[in-house]
């Protein structure tokens, strides 16, 4: 009696979480998978193939698309580590109590505001009539406006910005967790600074960093709006192919591939990354 | 105080990074908040004078945010998905937390890490595979049988299934964490005092979660607020707000108003941010 009550409890939970992954990302992912696999033969007719992938390869335009998001994303991870590392680090250890809480906050608050208006935040900062052009002619630095706007470095930092607190939040979590002790006895065993980053605080904050990695990336990777705005209309974003196939070309089934190929590309990145360092998604990214 | 800090002069240089870096994050909110207040037709420099023309006033050109027919049905679009959203994905999350806290099965670790999944999948992609299915079912069923299903079409109906897919992720997460935390003996005592298990989580259990279903609810309705890449495969007519501010944007070209509406977002999301940090925190160990 006992344990019929608990089968019937533990199967009216598991159905709702079967029904959303089934439903709503199982089912779709394969769908995507299997309408990349047909061709278009004649109007209305389709033969299985792998005629868009073999599009995708043939078209240099694609994969250097792909590529080049691929490669941009990952400098982007980099970065926003590099310049997050050491924010989140003085967030939970150096700080003081009470500015711990109001740095932390004054992070968390730009996280949930829209991609879009923190771009069009830049996009009024940048342009040649913006801002920053506006006060270097005003000092006399500059005799014209400067447009910042629709290049590869402006894409960076816009991508970088948006990015960056899904790294400093996981950072933070871990890093709280770590005793001062460790770090102190560390420089009492006679490491220099660099020693006890390497050996102590690093090895210590690793599922903070693969969490934050994962995240930024894929947020990287499968971004929209800040390549299209900072970038302009040539920043050869991938998703940009992908939309471009979907919605302007009307052309499904090799939108399909695309998607296809960026999942598995993405998908291959965080798996390597996770076996490199020797941790896994529930661990990181669960934990955050 | 960690030892390496105790020299000063690097002291000063990192803790002139770190403004440095908020200044970096606050430039671009500020920029995106402050031309709301420029009497001009163009978000840009030189200050015209301050005004509040770009959110009350009701003539063009200079037309508010809150006479914006447009923007204020994106606004409630907006509104209505996020809500729904969060509902939806509070319950399940709810649901998910017993059951991966609570429950016993084979494959756990496996379920659980199909759970997490989504979060790791490009919104685009969650974007197009639903729009996909949505259209294969509907296009089946009109072919076959004749039947037009148009909630199956892009629209509120899938938009909210397309955000829920991933959302639903994060609330299980954070109610996870919390009921991770709950004490046992509170429930066994009041089994102890005669009470039934239903009565048990309505007045023990679900009490001590309700912080964290209301903060996962919270950043659920943010998350959906603001999320484009899924949204914009799944549109329809009925465009939320961060779609019609992006058409707007592209093809329109920006008008202050554009700037009203950043400024409304900015500080209704600094705030609900706030207030599910506060509700976490409360109670202790959130």
């Amino acid at each position: 009696m006992q344990s019929d009550i608990k089968r019937l409890s533990l199967i009216l939970l598991f159905a709702p979480f079967a029904l959303w992954l089934l439903l709503l990302i199982i089912l779709p992912h394969i769908g995507i998978v299997a309408l990349s696999l047909r061709e278009k033969v004649a109007p209305r007719v389709y033969e299985f193939g792998f005629g868009n992938y073999i599009d995708f390869i043939q078209e240099p335009i694609y994969w250097n698309t792909l590529l080049r998001t691929g490669s941009m994303s990952i400098l982007v991870t980099v970065l926003a580590l590099l310049i997050g590392f050491p924010i989140a680090y003085y967030i939970a250890k150096i700080a003081g109590n009470r500015s711990r809480g109001a740095l932390f906050l004054l992070c968390l608050i730009p996280l949930w505001v829209s991609d879009l208006i923190r771009a069009f935040g830049w996009i009024l900062l940048l342009r040649e009539t913006g801002v920053v052009s506006t006060f270097l002619q005003n000092t006399g630095l500059v005799s014209q406006p400067i447009e910042f706007l629709y290049n590869d470095v402006t894409v960076v930092i816009g991508l970088v910005y948006t990015v960056i607190l899904f790294m400093i939040v996981p950072l933070v979590s871990t890093l709280d967790g770590m005793g001062d002790d460790m770090i102190e006895a560390g420089y009492n065993l006679g490491g220099s600074g660099f020693t006890v980053l390497r050996k102590i605080i690093v090895p210590y904050a690793m599922p903070g960093i693969v969490s934050g990695c994962i995240v930024v990336f894929m947020l990287t990777a499968g971004s929209y709006l800040t390549p299209i705005l900072l970038g302009g209309k040539n920043s050869s974003w991938f998703t940009e192919q992908i939309y471009d196939q979907f919605i302007t070309r009307f052309n499904w089934e090799s939108g399909a591939a695309f998607g296809f190929l960026l999942l598995a590309f993405t998908s291959l990145v965080v798996w390597l990354g996770l076996k490199l360092t020797g941790q896994t998604l529930a661990n990181t990214v669960a934990k955050s | 105080m960690a030892v390496a800090t105790q020299n000063k002069a690097l002291l000063f240089g990192y803790r002139a990074y770190v403004i440095a870096f908020f200044i970096f994050l606050a430039a671009p909110l500020v920029a995106a908040g402050t031309f709301a207040f420029n009497d001009s037709l163009f978000p840009a420099l030189p200050w015209q004078g301050f005004t509040l023309d770009w959110f009350f006033n009701d003539t063009d050109p200079q037309l508010g945010m809150f006479h914006d027919r447009r923007l204020l049905r994106g606004l409630y679009y907006s509104a209505i998905i996020g809500v729904l959203v969060s509902s939806l994905s509070v319950f399940v999350g709810t649901c998910n937390a017993f059951l991966f806290v609570r429950g016993d099965f084979p494959a756990k670790n496996f379920f659980y890490i199909l759970m997490v999944l989504p979060l790791v999948i490009p919104g685009v992609i969650l974007g197009i595979s639903i729009l996909v299915m949505a259209s294969n079912i509907a296009n089946g069923l009109e072919d076959n049988y004749g039947i037009e299903l148009e909630f199956l079409r892009p629209g509120i109906l899938l938009v909210v299934l397309g955000q829920f897919s991933f959302v639903t992720t994060i609330t299980s997460l954070v109610i996870t964490a919390r009921l991770k935390k709950f004490d046992y003996t509170m429930e066994e005592a009041a089994l102890n005092l005669g009470a039934s298990r239903l009565q048990v989580l309505r007045t023990v259990t679900l009490p001590f979660l309700r912080p964290a279903m209301i903060a996962a609810g919270i950043v659920a309705f943010l998350v959906s607020f603001e999320n484009f890449n899924t949204t914009l495969f799944l549109v329809g007519s009925e465009s939320p707000l961060t779609i019609t501010m992006f058409d707007r944007m592209a093809k329109v070209g920006s008008t202050p108003v554009l700037n009203a509406v950043s400024f409304f977002l900015i500080v209704g999301s600094g705030l609900l941010a706030l207030i599910s940090v506060v509700i976490q925190r409360d109670k202790s160990g959130g």
